[in-house]
C-alpha cells in the first residue's frame, strides 16, 4: 500500500512575496495553492502551448532558469516570477509567394543574421531543442533542417527573451516547418488522387447508399466489419 | 521512479511482458460491451444527473456541474452595460480562438469577410493544441469514406446525426490537402505516402499524425496564418453573454477584458461560437486533460439564447490519462501508444481488455478492473489505476520507437524519473471530450437561433454519443471551415442589424426563478477555480512569520 501522502512544506518567493506550499506541486499548482487565480500566463497545464514560461533563482545559486510552470516541481528557497507574454517580431507572408530559400529569409528575418553564436537560446530552451542550430540552419536556407530541429517548439518564446541579437527563433522555426510541409515534404500522391476522387463524386454514392440502410442493417455490417491487420 | 511498493507488481508485469506482447487478445462482442458500459461508464451513474429545469432541453438530466453551470445566473444584465454603444462593427465575429475559429477566421477571410476573432486566453489557446495522436481520413486506397462513416456512425452508437457524419468523413481528404498546402507537416514516408496507424474502433489505418503533436502542429500552423493573414483577434477578451437584435436575431456580444473587466459592446451581423469543451468543470470529480479554459462557456451562451443541446449527458473519459506522478495526474496519454502496440494489464501483469476498443469501452474496462474485480493498484495520494505496459512498443517496432514517434509522452515521463522504454506506465480514466453540444445543422446554423453558427467542440451530433479518436481534430476542421464559410456568405444577406439587447437573459432569469432553481452559480465560469479548492484543504499552512526578502 502507499505511504500516506502528508506533504512536506517549503518556502518559496513568488513575485518578490514568500510563501510555503507543499514540495510535491507543479510551479503553476504552487501559484494557485497561494491564493492566485492566473487568467494570463497559463494555458494547456500539460506542456504544449508554451502558456505558463516561468523564470526562476534558487537561493544562492548564481544560475537563471527556465521552464514551464505547469511541469515544473517546485524547489525550496525559489524565487519565482513568470513570463505571461513576450513580444517577438512575426512577419506577415503569404506563404504560396514564398521561395524557400536563404535570400527570403534574409529579407524577412534579416536579424538571424546578427546571431553571435553565445548559444543562450539553447540554454535557455523548456523542450532541450538546438535552438541556435536550427538558426544556423534557417540562415543557411535549409528549411528542412530547421523544421526538424525545432518541431517540438511549443513557442514559449524563452529563447527569444534572452537573445542579445533580438532573434524571434520561435517565428523563424515556424515559417521554416510551413515551408518544409509546404514545399520540401514529399508529395502525397494517394492524398491527390483521393481528393480527385471526391471531387469526381463517385465515391460519395457508397456513403449515401451505406447512410440509407437502416440503423439495423448498418449495425451488421459495423458488428462484422473486416478490421485492417 | 516509482515508490517501493509497486516493485511486486512491476516485476509480474516484466515477467509477462514477453508472453503478453504476443497475445492477440479477443475483442468483445457487442453483448459484452453493452453489459460493461451500463456496469461502469460515468454515462450511465444515474446518481450524478440532474434534471434541466429550463430552457430548450428542459426535462433533459446532465451532469450535475453541466447543469448548475446551465442554470447559472448571468454575469451582466440591461443597463450594466450600454449597448447602444458599440466598441466594434463586424460582419463575422468569432468567438474563441482555437482549431475551429481559426478555420473558420481563414475561411470567412477567403469569403472576404471583415472578421473579429475574440478568446478568454490568446490565439491558438485551446484543446486542439493538446490533441496528440491523430486525425482520421480515408486518403488510403485500402480505406473510403464509406468505411470511415461505418466506423464513426458505428463507434458512437448508430445516434449521430447522418447528414453531419456523412460531411466530416467525405471532407476529410480535402481537408487534409488544405492542411499540407498551409504546411502542416504530416508523417510522412520517404516516397510522401502518409502514415496511419489504426486508433481505438478503426477498421482501418486513418490515423493521421504529426509524431505526438498532432494537434499543436494544426494549431500553430492555423494560428500562423491567420496572423499573416492579419486577421483581428482581441486576446484576454471573453464573450459573457450573446446579444439579440430587436428582430430576435443574434447580433454580436458583450465581452470582458479578463484584465482589466472593461466590457465591450460588439455588433455583427453573424457570430460563431468555437468556444470548445467542458472538461474543467471536473464533471463527477475526474481529472481533466483539457485546457485551463474548458469550462462550457459556449454551451451556456447558446442555451441562454434558446439553442437547444444534442447529448448534452455524454462526456468522453479518455481511458488513458496519466494517474502518476501526481503532477501530471489527469495528463493525456495518446491513444497513439495504443495504437503502437502497449497493451493495458493489471496489478497481476494480466491484459484484460483489446488495446484498441473503442474509448468509452476502453475506459469503463479500466474502471471495472479497478472497481468490481479489485486487480487495481493503489496510487500514492489515493485512487487506483492500471498499468499501459509501454516497453511493449520497442518489442515490436524497435529500439528508438518511443523516442521517435512519442516523443512528447517519453518527455512527460522522463521528467518525473519514469522511462517508458523501461518501465510500464500508471493511467486511469481522465475527463476528455464533450461528446455532445450545441445542435446544429449541416451548415453549423445553430438550431432555435437565427444568425448563429457553432463549430468544434462545442457542438453536438456529429460524434454521436462515443468519439473516435482522431475524429475531433478532423471535425475541428470540417465544421470550422464551414461555418466560417456559412457564416460569411449569411453576413452578405444581412444588411442591417437592429438595437441590440440582454432581453434573453430576463427572460431566462425568470424562467430560472420560476422554476424555483437557484443553483448559486455564476455562468459562464470562464475559469476553474482552484484557489478555492486549496484554501479549503489547505487553509492552514499559507501564513510565514519571515518577511519577503528579495
Amino acid at each position: 500500500m502507499p505511504e500516506k501522502n502528508e506533504p512536506n512544506l517549503i518556502t518559496i518567493n513568488l513575485y518578490g512575496k514568500r510563501y510555503r506550499v507543499p514540495d510535491n506541486m507543479t510551479m503553476l499548482k504552487a501559484l494557485e495553492y497561494c491564493g492566485y487565480a492566473p487568467t494570463r500566463g497559463i494555458g494547456c497545464r500539460h506542456g504544449f502551448c508554451g502558456a505558463c514560461a516561468m523564470v526562476y533563482r534558487i537561493k544562492g545559486e548564481r544560475q537563471l532558469h527556465y521552464c514551464l510552470g505547469c511541469e515544473t516541481r517546485v524547489q525550496d528557497m525559489m524565487y519565482i516570477s513568470t513570463i505571461s507574454y513576450f513580444p517577438l517580431e512575426k512577419q506577415a507572408y503569404k506563404l504560396d509567394e514564398l521561395e524557400p530559400n536563404a535570400d527570403m529569409i534574409m529579407h524577412l528575418y534579416p536579424e538571424i543574421y546578427s546571431c553571435v553564436s553565445c548559444n543562450t537560446c539553447t540554454a535557455t530552451c523548456t523542450q532541450g531543442l538546438d535552438v541556435m542550430g536550427y538558426i544556423h540552419d534557417a540562415q543557411k536556407g535549409d528549411f528542412k533542417a530547421c523544421a526538424e530541429k525545432s518541431f517540438d517548439c511549443i513557442m514559449c518564446n524563452c529563447c527569444a527573451s534572452r537573445c542579445p541579437a533580438g532573434i524571434s527563433h520561435p517565428e523563424v522555426a515556424m515559417l521554416a516547418r510551413r515551408l518544409n510541409g509546404k514545399y520540401i515534404a514529399p508529395e502525397a500522391k494517394h492524398l491527390t488522387e483521393r481528393v480527385a476522387e471526391v471531387k469526381k463524386g463517385d465515391i460519395l454514392e457508397d456513403v449515401r447508399t451505406l447512410m440509407a440502410k437502416s440503423d439495423d442493417e448498418i449495425r451488421e455490417l459495423y458488428n462484422n466489419r473486416e478490421i485492417e491487420k | 521512479m516509482y515508490p517501493e511498493y509497486l516493485q511486486l507488481s512491476l516485476e509480474k508485469v516484466a515477467e509477462k511482458r514477453e508472453a503478453n506482447t504476443a497475445l492477440q487478445p479477443e475483442r468483445m462482442t457487442a453483448e459484452e460491451k453493452d453489459v460493461l458500459l451500463k456496469g461502469f461508464h460515468p454515462d450511465y451513474r444515474t446518481d450524478q444527473y440532474t434534471e434541466l429545469r429550463a430552457g430548450a432541453n428542459k426535462g433533459d438530466k446532465v451532469n450535475t456541474e453541466l447543469a448548475e453551470t446551465l442554470m447559472g445566473r448571468a454575469r451582466i444584465h440591461a443597463g450594466d452595460v450600454n449597448l447602444d454603444h458599440i466598441d466594434y462593427d463586424v460582419d463575422v465575429l468569432i468567438i474563441g480562438a482555437g482549431g475551429a475559429g481559426c478555420a473558420a477566421a481563414i475561411e470567412a477571410d477567403n469569403a472576404g469577410a471583415n472578421v473579429l476573432m475574440a478568446t478568454k486566453l490568446r490565439l491558438g489557446d485551446a484543446n486542439t493544441m493538446m490533441a496528440e495522436g491523430g486525425i482520421q481520413g480515408a486518403t488510403k486506397p485500402t480505406d473510403s469514406p464509406a468505411q470511415h462513416f461505418l466506423d464513426a456512425y458505428g463507434g458512437g452508437h448508430y445516434l449521430g446525426k447522418k447528414e453531419l457524419v456523412y460531411k466530416l468523413v467525405t471532407e476529410a481528404p480535402e481537408c487534409f490537402q488544405w492542411l499540407n498546402d498551409m504546411g502542416v507537416e504530416f508523417d510522412k514516408e520517404e516516397d510522401g505516402t502518409l502514415i496511419a496507424i489504426h486508433g481505438g474502433g478503426t477498421s482501418r489505418k486513418r490515423m493521421h499524425a504529426a509524431k505526438d503533436y498532432t494537434g499543436a502542429e494544426i494549431m500553430r500552423t492555423l494560428r500562423d496564418e491567420t496572423r499573416c493573414r492579419r486577421i483581428p483577434c482581441l486576446n484576454y477578451a471573453a464573450c459573457i453573454e450573446l446579444l439579440r437584435d430587436e428582430s430576435g436575431n443574434i447580433g454580436g456580444a458583450v465581452l470582458i477584458n479578463t484584465n482589466t473587466k472593461e466590457l465591450k459592446v460588439v455588433r455583427a451581423k453573424t457570430t460563431i461560437i468555437t468556444t470548445g469543451g467542458s472538461g474543467r468543470l471536473h464533471i463527477q470529480g475526474f481529472p481533466t486533460s483539457n485546457h485551463h479554459g474548458a469550462t462550457a462557456d459556449g454551451l451556456v451562451l447558446a442555451y441562454r439564447v434558446g439553442a437547444p443541446l444534442l447529448f448534452a449527458d455524454t462526456m468522453q473519459y479518455h481511458p488513458t490519462g496519466a494517474a502518476y506522478p501526481e503532477q501530471i495526474l489527469g495528463a493525456l496519454v495518446t491513444e497513439k501508444v495504443r495504437g503502437l502496440g502497449a497493451k493495458l494489464v493489471n496489478a497481476d501483469g494480466d491484459v484484460f481488455m483489446h488495446p484498441l476498443e473503442t474509448r468509452d469501452v476502453a475506459a469503463a474496462a479500466v474502471i471495472r478492473e479497478c472497481s468490481e474485480r479489485g486487480k487495481g493498484i493503489d496510487i500514492p495520494g489515493g485512487g487506483q489505476a492500471v498499468w499501459l505496459d509501454t516497453p511493449m512498443i520497442e518489442k515490436i517496432h524497435g529500439e528508438g520507437t518511443i523516442v521517435s514517434k512519442i516523443p512528447g509522452m517519453f518527455k512527460m515521463f522522463n521528467k518525473y524519473g519514469i522511462d517508458m522504454r523501461k518501465e510500464p506506465i500508471l493511467i486511469y480514466p481522465t475527463l476528455h471530450y464533450q461528446n455532445g453540444g450545441i445542435e446544429i445543422n449541416e451548415k453549423c446554423e445553430v438550431a432555435n437561433t437565427k444568425n448563429l453558427f457553432a463549430s468544434g467542440e462545442v457542438v453536438g451530433g456529429i460524434h454521436g454519443r462515443n468519439r473516435l479518436m482522431g475524429n475531433s481534430l478532423l471535425d475541428v476542421i470540417v465544421f470550422g471551415r464551414e461555418s466560417g464559410r456559412q457564416a460569411a456568405a449569411r453576413a452578405k444577406e444581412v444588411d442591417h442589424v437592429g438595437r441590440l439587447n440582454l432581453d434573453h437573459v430576463a427572460e431566462f432569469e425568470q424562467e430560472l426563478s420560476d422554476a424555483w432553481v437557484d443553483t448559486g452559480v455564476v455562468s459562464p465560469k470562464l475559469f476553474p477555480n482552484y484557489k478555492a479548492n486549496f484554501r479549503t484543504y489547505l487553509d492552514t499552512s499559507f501564513s510565514s512569520d519571515k518577511a519577503d526578502e528579495q
